[in-house]
């Protein structure tokens, strides 16, 4: 109970713990948790409570999509020690043969019917493949060719954003296909009784995902946490996922939007009648992205060997593991969610433009570092990088209905970057945690 | 006569200009502990980085059991069950134990997730009969101590049933319990067959060990002598002037 500084390397018995302990939380996690709530707190005062309406928080939701999923994937290439300054660019020429492939090629050179449902599949596989080859590409030549990942994608950086503006001659294509706008946000909602349906699966889900590992652990005669530390968290998860969709289906849907609605399926609005919009289809790709990345990232063996080869990649080579190929499997999955973050955000702004995209290799980067993705390789969560991405979306969001001019929006997210490293700095030297 | 477990026969590397390792042969028996003695720089490390597949001998053959058998990379090493525990101990340090225990050869789940709980069980395990004051298997081996992180390296050396172990400066990092723990596993692993090559600077220990000693100077082999046929002064005048007192004599 004294000084504890001198025995942080023993292993007698049980230490003494406290309330986090007992519970086995990542204090980072609750640090970004509660940076993410003064945040929200401070906004809502600073706005009169506009902030943390239902609307808003729809909106910073959506917005967030894109860099956010972008981030899961800056998470496993900063773990491997490379870096990814392309995606921005990657982004852009996705979304350019995304919107070129729906508007033009499937219907003028293939001859789909504009309208036909196989468009938005087709074009939404097209970003994907595009993403996917570029990245592995970039990944081949870091890998396998040692050129460093800095410059790889520095020229990437260039060469992509431009390669998209000849595919467009510059121009910004619209309107889109109908059925693949639904991917961008407001106008591809689940509606309120869908939202709850996906809401309670999750929830079992989630209890469920508690038991197992519990279970596990004792299969195996592991160390436990107490009974009342699992329900904890399980509550909290379940009230967390149930309070987010209720949030989202408070959202109601603008009247005529709604009424326009009615007219498209030949019916009348009934009087009073309202909707909730529910889960955006696009934040749906967002959590499907984080929970399949999460789970290779902890359960298979190539997250296993993305972690390890961060961590030493002498000790991954001499284990025999393929490390070059592993560089490109990394570049891969990353240029694949730039192929889908194009899709979500071109959907959400229905248009591709040539600047589409731009700056967002820094917000995806930075997203990835304040979730707490060590520069230095070997660490980092993906979770954390989808709270980053929140954090720097809230921020700008927040400044922006505050009336901050944009200029000193991109001061502070700055300067908050570069705190958000200290702090994280301080807190590793603190626990000795490298 | 039985077949050697392992024969290197006729080995040279180069890197640029300079011969690291020059037409070396060395073989080893079963049952049979090899140490391998020289300077910094002498060639001890590449040669034997050569058996563990870390790199690729210029010329030479390598013949395990009597048959050839190609050592291009790590994996091809841990294929023919030869394991290394490396001076460096080459552990990735963000893991925990078991990670680190499995790395590259995970436990998998049906569904071919890895099976953290079950490679933390066989962790367990072979910790209890290695370290038993081994218990923190949650927390990455960085936050260990030099004994209990050269324990990690020694359990996934041993654990995966090798023929053939190197042992790059297995006590260097160690306290003298640790050291001694070394010695009573390297003897336990010889009464179970298997062919072990120890590299140290401890002549005493070596000598101790050791079956047999192998002295290199400047990347070529100077000699190849039984522990009983020779006192620490041979050995030291062979690692230090480079030349073998008992072949000048005869």
């Amino acid at each position: 109970m004294t000084d504890s500084t001198h025995d942080t390397g023993s292993e007698s018995a049980q230490p003494h713990r406290n309330l986090f302990q007992s519970l086995e939380l990542d204090t980072r996690l609750l640090g970004m948790i509660g940076a993410f709530i003064l945040i929200a707190i401070g906004f809502s005062i600073a706005t009169g409570g506009n902030f943390l309406t239902p609307r808003n928080i729809f909106n910073l939701t959506v917005q967030t999509v894109s860099v956010a999923i972008m981030a899961t994937g800056m998470v496993f290439v900063i773990v491997t020690r490379n870096i990814d300054l392309s995606v921005g660019a990657l982004l852009a020429i996705c979304s350019a043969v995304v919107a070129i492939m729906q508007t033009r090629w499937l219907p003028g050179v293939i001859g789909i019917e504009l309208g036909s449902p196989f468009i938005a599949p087709l074009a939404v596989l097209s970003g994907l493949v595009v993403g996917t080859a570029i990245g592995a590409l970039n990944g081949a030549l870091v890998g396998y060719q040692a050129i460093p990942a800095f410059i790889v994608t520095l020229g990437g950086f260039l060469v992509w954003r431009y390669a998209g503006w000849f595919l467009t001659d510059g121009q910004t294509i619209a309107p889109l296909d109908r059925n693949f706008i639904l991917l961008g946000g407001a106008e591809g909602t689940l509606g309120e009784f869908w939202s709850w349906v996906v809401g309670i699966v999750a929830s079992i889900a989630a209890v469920w995902a508690v038991y197992i590992a519990r279970r596990n652990r004792i299969a195996h005669d592991f160390p436990t946490k107490p009974l009342w530390a699992e329900f904890t968290i399980g509550g909290v998860f379940v009230a967390a996922i149930l309070g987010f969709v209720a949030t989202l289906n408070a959202y109601n849907i603008p009247k005529g939007k709604l009424r326009r609605m009615f007219e498209a399926r030949g019916e009348v609005m009934p009087e009073g009648f309202t909707q909730g919009h529910g889960l955006p289809i696009s934040v749906l790709i967002l959590i499907a992205v984080a929970v399949v990345m999460t789970i290779v990232a902890k359960k298979t063996r190539l997250g296993r060997y993305i972690f390890a080869t961060g961590g030493n990649p002498d000790a991954a080579e001499l284990s025999g593991i393929n490390t070059r190929l592993l560089t490109v499997k990394v570049f891969a999955i990353m240029g694949f969610l730039c192929g889908l973050s194009a899709i979500v955000a071109q959907a959400r702004l229905q248009a591709h433009t040539t600047d589409i995209g731009t700056l967002d290799e820094l917000r995806v980067i930075a997203a990835a570092v304040i979730g707490g993705t060590a520069l230095a390789g070997g660490a980092g969560t993906i979770y954390g990088a989808i709270l980053g991405a929140l954090i720097m979306q809230s921020l700008t969001s927040g400044m922006g209905m505050v009336g901050v001019d944009s200029p000193l929006q991109n001061i502070v997210v700055g300067a908050v970057l570069v705190f958000a490293v200290w702090v994280d700095i301080v807190y590793r030297r603190k626990t000795g945690d490298v | 006569m039985t077949t050697p477990l392992l024969e290197m026969k006729n080995i040279s590397i180069h890197f640029g200009g300079i011969k690291a390792v020059d037409d070396v042969s060395i073989s080893l028996m079963p049952g049979e502990v090899v140490g391998l003695l020289g300077h910094n720089g002498a060639g001890k490390s590449t040669l034997i980085k050569i058996l563990s597949g870390a790199y690729h001998a210029d010329e030479g053959e390598i013949f395990v059991d009597g048959k050839k058998v190609q050592i291009n990379n790590p994996r091809d090493a841990r294929a023919q069950n030869i394991e290394t525990i490396y001076q460096t101990l080459a552990l990735a340090d963000n893991l925990d134990a078991a990670s680190n225990l499995f790395l590259g050869r995970e436990l998998t789940t049906p569904l071919g997730l890895v099976d953290d709980a079950r490679m933390e069980a066989e962790a367990r395990k072979i910790m209890a009969r290695l370290n038993p004051n081994f218990k923190r298997f949650s927390e990455p081996v960085r936050s260990l101590s030099g004994g209990q992180r050269q324990s990690v390296a020694i359990a996934r050396a041993v654990y995966f049933n090798a023929r053939i172990l190197i042992m790059d400066e297995p006590t260097a990092a160690l306290g003298v319990h640790e050291t001694a723990m070394v010695a009573d596993l390297i003897k336990e692993l010889k009464a179970q067959g298997l062919g072990i090559f120890l590299i140290s600077h401890d002549t005493r220990e070596m000598m101790e060990l050791c079956d047999r000693v192998s002295v290199m100077k400047n990347g070529k082999m100077i000699g190849n002598e039984r522990v009983e046929d020779v006192t620490e002064d041979d050995i030291l005048s062979m690692i230090i002037m480079g030349k073998n007192p008992k072949r000048d004599a005869a």
